[in-house]
């Protein structure tokens, strides 16, 4: 195929460089891929800090644990999951030529990333309101042990930077859905909604193990 | 062909104006944005030196008060190191030349590819607006807590940092998918110019390291404006947590700035010396090599840091390991030239300047690496010498080198080979006396970082200032000569090859047309097939 060419089915022009669809949707999900390991790469510091607190002062980890949400963080689990669930419908039905389908699937998956924020913004206020606040301005007295705003430091960094890629997440899906909504994509073309979908995925994966390691160690 | 009437348009003719130029999708110019950027940058540094090296001519207050000598050699530092040294080879020649080495119309992501000089440019707005509000005095280094601590724009510079790894992210990101996607026909990996193989590791570093530097900026910032307290020891933190994040991605980056250069040498010895490169597998996989490597000796920067001493020894022993790719490559260079019919043009003599001096970066780093020893000299000048002779004798050379190589390719027109060999001898003579000296000075016992300095190092100093002196004479000639030969220099004929080069880039217009090739090229043979077959 020479380049400049229209695919079949879509509006989609294949880049000059490239010297077929394949190769460019190759290339594209290459290029996702190692974005994801930066991203990995991004929270591992966070999860190093963690494991480094966590052996010095591990009684002080428990404890504060307890004062986490446990309820409210397994829902919040079950939500992102439950939007990672659709996000992949999305891209089959995508796929499958079926737009329709797969933009009320991309509604959907909007609708529990925005109850997933509404959830962490009442766990927020909440810890808000009784002090639990990271580092110098923790002001919560139940806990004795002097370490403890460490903790709270990780808690909001770690899930803070999650909600800032939820927040991103919600922002690509809107543009997918809008452009799939324009009957941009096809089975000869859906490129954005596969890599919209991957980076999605992790940002649930990221969550699932943040659960655990913060909200179920008490 | 004749050399007056051009018979293609090329890239620099083919849209006019400024826009067309901010707007552009075409990887040659996006180089170029980033190598006019970058060379802007390693002025400012560059003059900052030179005003570092003044105060430090004497003992005492020479021109300058201790507060701003901490702030010029903290701006020092951060411009050369995040704006200059690490975009300047992949960013701007990389990105020139990557593709086309391979056979490829651009790189893989073109849109990416611009956005990611203008996150660079965002990145590095930040940084610069830090230094014209309250400056920063931490070094480059940021070293908590005197960082969490400092009444400067800490914040800000660091928040440029970030943004400005970003950029380094997505360009690695963008050549690796490249190399992997995008080579042409026939181009298999072991038919790669060495070139490509260098930017190909550092791209790998570019993508596994930056991060961590991005988390770490990140929570130096946290650290400022939340007060999370991980690295503040009046909050339970650790400061030395944050050296060990630092270094993570701060020695694997110290590669991200040599490894391209080993790359422009490896182009440059075969064409100069007329032969085939000798040992290319080993060469090839020696960049990956130090790749990988380059991540497991972070801990060599903290020997005197309250480090366990089976941590020294293992990053001790893994420090020296590096060693072995990097003499695999001293001496398959060497034994390229080993009875090559070798040009003393401008660019060979940068890439033996780089053999030289590198050698002698290299070699030093194995006594900063032998623990002992590094308890005497870590907080000397010892440490600043051995670093400039890897990073300006080394990277400089061979950015230097790959400049001169490929000026006539990039721009169509010939740089004035007198001047420039005046050049490049104030610049080798200027080099050697700035920062040999510092060896010594060091090994005396002159700490590092210092405004003052007892009376009995003021000889030392006042050659090193003195080389500094004529190392600027040597880049102010180069700026007028390259920037004269732009307007004014000699139009080289369009299909000319004018050092009889053999890579793919040679075998097309100078200046490259729009997308690079009118056909896709199909590659037969390896790249430096000297006295082997025709290309």
């Amino acid at each position: 195929m020479t380049h400049g060419e229209v695919t079949a089915g879509t509006t989609h022009v294949v880049p000059h460089h490239f010297d077929s669809p394949e190769q460019a949707f190759e290339a594209s999900k290459l290029g996702i891929w190692l974005f994801l390991v930066t991203e990995i790469l991004l929270f591992g510091g966070l999860f190093v800090v963690y494991i480094i607190f966590r052996a010095l002062y591990p009684e002080m980890f428990h404890e504060a644990s307890h004062h986490l949400n446990k309820v409210l963080g397994g829902i919040n689990t079950v939500v992102l999951i439950c939007s990672s669930l659709t996000m992949a419908l999305a891209v089959d039905r995508t796929r499958q030529n079926d737009s329709p389908k797969a933009n009320q699937y991309m509604l959907m998956t909007l609708f529990f990333a925005a109850c997933f924020m509404i959830i962490k913004y009442v766990e927020y206020s909440h810890k808000f309101h009784e002090g639990l606040l990271p580092g110098a301005n923790f002001t919560f007295e139940a806990i004795q042990h002097p370490k403890t705003p460490l903790f709270f430091s990780l808690y909001f960094m770690m899930t803070g930077l999650h909600g800032i890629h939820v927040l991103a997440g919600m922002g690509l899906i809107t543009w997918v859905l809008w452009r799939s909504n324009k009957g941009q994509f096809s089975s000869a073309y859906y490129t954005p909604v596969e890599l919209v979908g991957i980076y999605w995925h992790l940002v649930d994966l990221i969550w699932i193990y943040l659960f655990p390691l913060l909200y179920l160690i008490g | 062909m004749s050399s007056h009437a051009t018979t293609y348009v090329s890239f620099l003719e083919a849209e006019k104006g400024f826009k067309s130029w901010l707007t552009t999708l075409d990887h040659k110019r996006i180089g170029l944005m980033y190598m006019a950027t970058s060379m802007i940058f390693f002025m400012i540094g560059g003059i900052f030196a030179t005003l570092v090296r003044l105060e430090l001519m004497f003992p005492g207050q020479t021109i300058m008060s201790a507060g701003t000598y901490n702030k010029f050699f903290t701006y020092h530092g951060a411009i050369m190191i995040f704006m200059f040294i690490i975009p300047i080879i992949p960013a701007a020649l990389g990105n020139f030349f990557l593709p086309i080495m391979i056979g490829a119309k651009d790189v893989a992501f073109p849109r990416l590819n611009l956005a990611s000089y203008y996150i660079f440019i965002a990145g590095a707005s930040f940084a610069v607006l830090a230094l014209m509000l309250k400056g920063a005095d931490t070094g480059w280094t940021f070293y908590t807590p005197y960082s969490i601590r400092s009444g400067t724009s800490v914040v800000l510079v660091a928040l440029g940092v970030f943004i400005m790894g970003f950029s380094g992210i997505l360009t690695g990101l963008n050549f690796m998918t490249t190399v992997h996607k995008l080579r042409a026909p026939g181009m298999t990996f072991h038919r790669m110019p060495l070139f490509v193989w260098a930017i190909y590791a550092t791209a790998i570093i570019q993508v596994l390291a930056t991060p961590v530097i991005g988390i770490t900026t990140l929570l130096l910032i946290m650290e400022r404006v939340l007060g999370i307290g991980f690295f503040d020891p009046a909050l339970g933190g650790d400061p030395v947590l944050f050296q060990h994040f630092f270094w993570f991605y701060s020695h694997p980056a110290v590669y991200i700035m040599i490894l391209p250069a080993m790359g422009i040498i490896s182009e440059v010895i075969p064409v100069f010396s007329r032969k085939h490169i000798f040992g290319y597998h080993a060469i090839a996989y020696s960049s990956l090599a130090i790749a990988f490597i380059s991540f497991v000796v972070w801990g060599h920067h903290m020997f005197v840091s309250s480090q366990s001493d089976l941590a020294n020894m293992l990053f001790s022993f893994l420090t020296m390991f590096v060693a072995v790719p990097t003499a695999i490559k001293v001496f398959n260079w060497t034994a390229t030239m080993y009875k090559g019919s070798i040009s003393l043009k401008t660019p060979m003599l940068y890439a033996l300047s780089f053999l030289f001096m590198f050698t002698i970066g290299g070699l030093t780093g194995l006594f900063l690496a032998a623990l002992s020893v590094d308890v005497h000299l870590h907080d000397t000048y010892f440490v600043v010498a051995h670093f400039h002779y890897v990073m300006m004798g080394g990277t400089v050379m061979g950015l230097l080198a790959g400049l001169h190589y490929w000026w006539p390719k990039m721009f169509g027109k010939m740089y004035p080979e007198i001047a420039g060999k005046i050049s490049w001898a104030l610049i080798f003579i200027g080099f050697n006396l700035t920062f040999l000296t510092q060896f010594f000075v060091g090994y005396l016992g002159m700490p590092r970082r210092y405004y003052d300095y007892p009376v009995q190092y003021t000889s030392w100093n006042i050659a090193s200032t003195i080389g500094s002196w004529f190392l600027f004479a040597g880049f102010l000639l180069m700026l007028i000569y390259f920037v004269k030969s732009l307007f004014f220099g000699k139009r080289v004929a369009e299909a000319a090859n004018p050092w009889g080069g053999k890579t793919l880039e040679w075998q097309i217009p100078s200046p490259p047309p729009m997308h690079n090739f009118a056909e896709t090229p199909h590659v037969t043979g390896r790249p430096y097939e000297y006295g082997v077959a025709k290309l």
